[in-house]
């Protein structure tokens, strides 16, 4: 089964490479952009039998070591086989 | 008095701080690998700076979960003295050793200069023998400094007086375009609610000898001496 973890700086928080980012589309004339937040995005190959199980891994993994709760929120997605189909869940 | 100086992969001022506390202020070092699962009979520790890990996924983040750190927390609960400098607070910050973390600089660069530091607090075993408002010229070295902590956290900070550094004028005075990574509150340095647990981004053992600039760091290890003798440890000589 495959995770995908989303970690992005809290919203609250200002990202100043986010923010470096966006100056620079600008600068390339993308007037209309805004509020470009930069993250991590993180493909875990998961043993387990059920999508509800392999969340349940990807939360701990993402809570204990991929994010940092102090400054970083997450969202995980699992699927077996890369499907449409699938959980999605999402803390800060 | 020995000091174990932990060393991860990828530290590299673990050398600065052997020789500041061996051939400045005259006390035993050692160094402790970061895999060993003991700390010896080390009286402070001291996590030094550098690039544990690469600073793979955030700095400190893999280095917390190194073996050493389990004895670091349970010496640092004990009420032993540590002080993590640099790397070494952004792996305390991590480990929730101490509270908050850290964000790329405000200014997204790596940081090299000397900064003047405001000492606020004089009741941790690494500032007793500094004065409150005494400032302190001290090189600073990094990417990832900007402290951050949500407003309950600082306003707690405030109450308990956790800030024990921060970036000012020459002069003392707070100033904006003096907190040069855009930490929070232009913090620098913050103890734990027991406060005999220390991180800050500077780096008072690279401001030890005039030969360098600045002997401004060495009150830094000479109030831990201090505060050690007064526990009954032995000072070398």
């Amino acid at each position: 089964m495959k995770a995908r973890i989303f970690v992005t700086l809290k919203p609250s928080i200002l990202d100043p490479q986010g923010q470096t980012i966006t100056d620079a589309l600008h600068t390339l004339g993308y007037g209309t952009v805004q509020n470009v937040r930069q993250g991590k995005y993180f493909e875990l190959e998961v043993d387990a039998t059920t999508i509800q199980q392999a969340t349940t891994l990807a939360d701990e993994v993402a809570d204990k070591l991929l994010a940092n709760p102090v400054i970083e929120s997450y969202r995980v997605e699992v699927d077996d086989q890369g499907l449409a189909a699938g959980s999605q869940r999402s803390r800060s | 008095m020995k000091f174990a100086v932990v060393v991860f992969p990828g530290s590299n001022c673990d050398h600065d701080a052997y020789y500041a506390i061996k051939h400045v202020i005259g006390q035993e070092a050692a160094f402790v690998w970061h895999k060993a699962t003991d700390l010896g009979d080390a009286d402070v520790v001291v996590l030094p700076g550098g690039f544990s890990y690469g600073d793979y996924l955030r700095s400190g983040a893999i280095a917390r979960f190194s073996p050493i750190m389990a004895r670091v927390a349970e010496f640092a609960a004990a009420g032993g003295p540590v002080i993590g400098i640099c790397n070494g607070f952004q792996v305390l910050l991590e480990a929730g050793l101490l509270p908050g973390g850290m964000r790329r600089n405000g200014r997204v660069k790596f940081i090299c200069e000397h900064v003047c530091l405001r000492v606020e607090q004089v009741d941790t075993p690494f500032t007793r023998h500094a004065m409150v408002g005494q400032v302190l010229r001290v090189p600073i070295a990094h990417g990832d400094g900007n402290y951050y902590a949500d407003p309950d956290t600082i306003r707690a900070l405030e109450a308990n007086r956790q800030i024990v550094f921060r970036y000012t004028a020459p002069d003392g005075a707070r100033d904006d375009t003096w907190n040069v990574n855009g930490s929070t509150a232009a913090i620098a340095g913050i103890c734990n609610d027991a406060r005999n647990v220390v991180g800050l981004m500077p780096h008072p053992e690279r401001a030890c000898e005039a030969a360098v600039g600045s002997i401004d760091g060495r009150v830094i290890l000479e109030s831990v001496v201090a505060e050690l003798a007064d526990r009954g440890v032995a000072e070398v000589n």
